[in-house]
């Protein structure tokens, strides 16, 4: 026996069983893809005063993603369903920070920080609102969701009024026209890197420690993977899921907040849209079960950027935004099947049929 | 006597027929709050009411198809994208393609069926949550709908489908006197028909068939169904397989209204129909439901677009938000309807 021979068999099977092997996988084959296809896919070159390249504007665009998913990740890992409302909460705290902000060219209606409070705050809103049909009421999360899903963007065209002749008008776009609002979703002077990837890197950092100072992460876990048994161990479990479906709220806000930084507005109908799939499509490709209980951050973090490398890509392609769906769709279906226990039931199966035939011809 | 009337009501409050009660009452309560304050503008007339029944034939039917899987336990979101991509499959097939009538409605109708044998079966032989499926199969759709057509498409040289969507059937009752003088009868269109026979259909299937009553059984609880000897798994199938065929049909109901296909029509209708169900009587978690209820439900969503419409005052986002709030409700309502019947079992 040669002692230096390397059990491949048993590296790739340590490999292939780690938790991350799946999204660092896929977020692999997808850049491999735009490398192929564009060669200078991973140039970055500082262009007036900022850093510019396709890896940076993927990172960049992914904040708002990688901070709904970390929101997703413990609510699906709590409550075994998604939230669904994100999307629609995101518009709605846009609308409201815009609308406090005014969109005068020398003052702020209200302060920056004032307003951004506020807009944190509708997020906490909406989130204790779905909390608390979740967990209070007992509603499956999908359906509870579903009522800030279609009210909220409702809601975000009322409170996007704008003074026209004398009345009041709303389901307007608004505009902001002060500088220093576009440094949240721009970039800070002096700093080249966005700055909505410090927003996410922070909130990642948080939750993070959050999660593993605290005995919350555990709960989470414990909760969502049998909430009798938490319950029974002293664990208040509508309380662990009511405050998850705060922190998705909060999240939303988050999220919102830069997404109209970005446009210098509010736009009820395009802020966040399609959202919520994303989120929830991060939440899968990092390995996460969408049957609630064990979670992995990173694994969120990481599926929530191979999305928005899949969709950069998808541009590249010259797919346009409204056609980007149906392939989304399929790949959620694909991951989701995949999961399954059925699935892997029927896998074993036909491994045990194949065995046996081998045995059988041998 | 007094203590008869509340032992009775207080039986009617535990069973499945209080919540149908509540909406029945509460369509008549707001539709006679709406003719006091809008009986000048014409809203006591029989011709708003056929109205109502015109603008929501789609919605009639596929809220239908809704309570079907509702009942089973399972739900569907992705029933608005799917009339939206029937309502473009429909234009661009006539419109572009010269295809004819009835053939483009018989390959929307197959669409439809093939749609929801796939939903379905992802949800009862993968055992997926009918959530995630439906909601990957919203997208689908709407993405499908982008795929066909950017621009919107309108029907404008299909003579045929044209005469189907705007022949007017003259209803012999109900008569209002014009400004002139002259007596105008209330009218309906052939949509009201099919969105009516599709209602008594679903009606007849779920009180007097036996896959009608193994739908219930499933709702009601999978694992004793299944011990009764219901295939659980066919049974779902075929309730999703019925839903995407009506789905497709409200959408092809839905193209009589609007004779036109574009990206973003019907968004917001799965939430219509299950909110129609819901409000109707249909609980969320399954074994309890009536399409009579969920015909009802479609009724109020009705009066208050009509409140909206004839104060003129009030924006198209208010419909949205007080659906919700009345969605809101009625789940609350069930919620604590169900913790109560605990608490009696106990």
């Amino acid at each position: 026996m040669n002692p230096t021979t390397i059990d491949y068999k048993r590296v790739m099977e340590r490999v292939t069983k780690g938790h991350l092997f799946l999204p660092v996988f896929a977020l692999a084959l997808v850049l491999l893809v735009n490398l192929i296809q564009t060669p200078t896919f991973f140039k970055i070159s500082i262009e007036n005063g900022v850093l510019y390249g396709y890896t940076v504007d993927i990172i960049n665009r992914a904040s708002e993603l990688v901070i709904l998913a970390v929101g997703m990740t413990l609510v699906v890992a709590s409550s075994s369903g998604a939230d669904i409302s994100v999307g629609a909460v995101s518009a709605l705290a846009a609308a409201v920070c815009v609308r406090l902000l005014g969109s005068s060219y020398e003052t702020y209606a209200v302060p920056l920080f004032a307003s951004v409070i506020f807009c944190l705050l509708t997020g906490l809103v909406c989130g204790s609102f779905n909390g608390f049909l979740v967990a209070k009421m007992k509603i499956q999360p999908m359906v509870a969701t579903l009522i800030l899903f279609t009210a909220g963007r409702g809601i975000a065209q009322l409170v996007s009024a704008r003074e026209i002749n004398g009345t009041m008008v709303s389901g307007q776009i608004l505009y902001v026209r002060m500088d220093s609002f576009r440094d949240i979703g721009g970039f800070l002077p002096g700093v080249v890197v966005p700055t909505p990837v410090f927003i996410a890197a922070g909130v990642v950092l948080l939750v993070h420690l959050v999660l593993r100072k605290t005995a919350f992460g555990l709960y989470v876990k414990t909760v969502g993977i049998n909430s009798k048994a938490g319950r029974l161990v002293g664990i208040n479990s509508s309380r662990i899921i009511f405050l998850t479906y705060a922190l998705c709220g909060l999240m939303a806000g988050v999220a919102g907040l830069i997404a109209s930084s970005r446009i210098y507005s509010s736009d009820a109908n395009n802020i966040g849209l399609n959202m919520e799939l994303d989120a929830i499509l991060a939440v899968a490709l990092g390995g996460n079960s969408l049957g609630g209980g064990k979670f992995s951050l990173s694994g969120s973090v990481i599926g929530a950027i191979t999305i928005q490398a899949l969709t950069t890509s998808l541009y590249a392609m010259g797919i346009t935004a409204d056609q980007i769906p149906v392939y989304k769709a399929v790949v959620v279906v694909l991951i989701v099947s995949m999961q399954s226990d059925e699935f892997k039931r029927w896998m074993t199966v036909l491994r045990a049929k194949g065995s046996m035939e081998k045995a059988v011809t041998q | 006597m007094n203590s008869v009337v509340y032992d009775t009501l207080r039986k009617k409050a535990g069973g499945p027929n209080f919540l149908l009660f509540i909406t029945v009452v509460m369509f008549f309560f707001m539709y006679i709050i709406g003719v006091a304050i809008y009986g000048s503008r014409g809203f006591g007339n029989v011709q708003t009411l056929m109205n109502m029944l015109i603008d929501n034939a789609g919605l009639i039917i596929a809220a239908s198809g809704m309570t079907l899987v509702l009942i089973t336990g399972g739900i569907d979101i992705s029933v608005g994208s799917l009339v939206g991509l029937v309502c473009m499959m429909l234009a661009s097939m006539m419109e572009l393609s010269g295809v004819s009538t009835s053939v483009a409605i018989t390959v929307v109708l197959v669409f439809g069926i093939v749609f929801g044998f796939v939903q379905g079966w992802l949800v009862s032989y993968l055992k997926l949550q009918p959530f995630i499926v439906t909601l990957a199969g919203m997208f689908f759709c709407r993405g499908l709908t982008a795929i066909i057509s950017v621009e919107q498409i309108a029907i404008k040289a299909n003579e045929t489908f044209l005469a189907l969507a705007h022949k007017n059937i003259y209803l012999p009752f109900g008569a209002t006197m014009n400004k002139r003088g002259i007596l105008l009868y209330p009218f309906i269109h052939p949509s009201v028909l099919i969105a009516l026979a599709a209602l008594a259909v679903v009606w007849y299937i779920c009180k007097y068939t036996r896959f009608g009553r193994s739908l219930y059984a499933v709702g009601g609880n999978e694992t004793s169904a299944l011990l009764m000897g219901i295939n659980v798994r066919r049974t779902k199938l075929f309730a999703y397989i019925l839903n995407g065929f009506l789905g497709s049909l409200a959408g092809f109901v839905f193209c009589l209204n609007t004779t036109s296909g574009f990206v973003e029509q019907a968004r917001g209708f799965e939430m219509e129909a299950i909110s129609s169900a819901v409000i109707g009587g249909t609980l969320l978690t399954g074994g309890v439901g009536n399409v009579i209820g969920t015909f009802f439900g479609v009724l109020i969503k009705a009066t208050i677009e009509t409140y909206i419409r004839s104060d003129g005052t009030l924006s198209s986002w208010w419909n949205k938000i007080v659906l919700s709030a009345l969605l809101c409700f009625f789940i609350v309502l069930q919620s604590v309807f169900a913790s109560l019947k605990q608490k009696k079992k106990q």
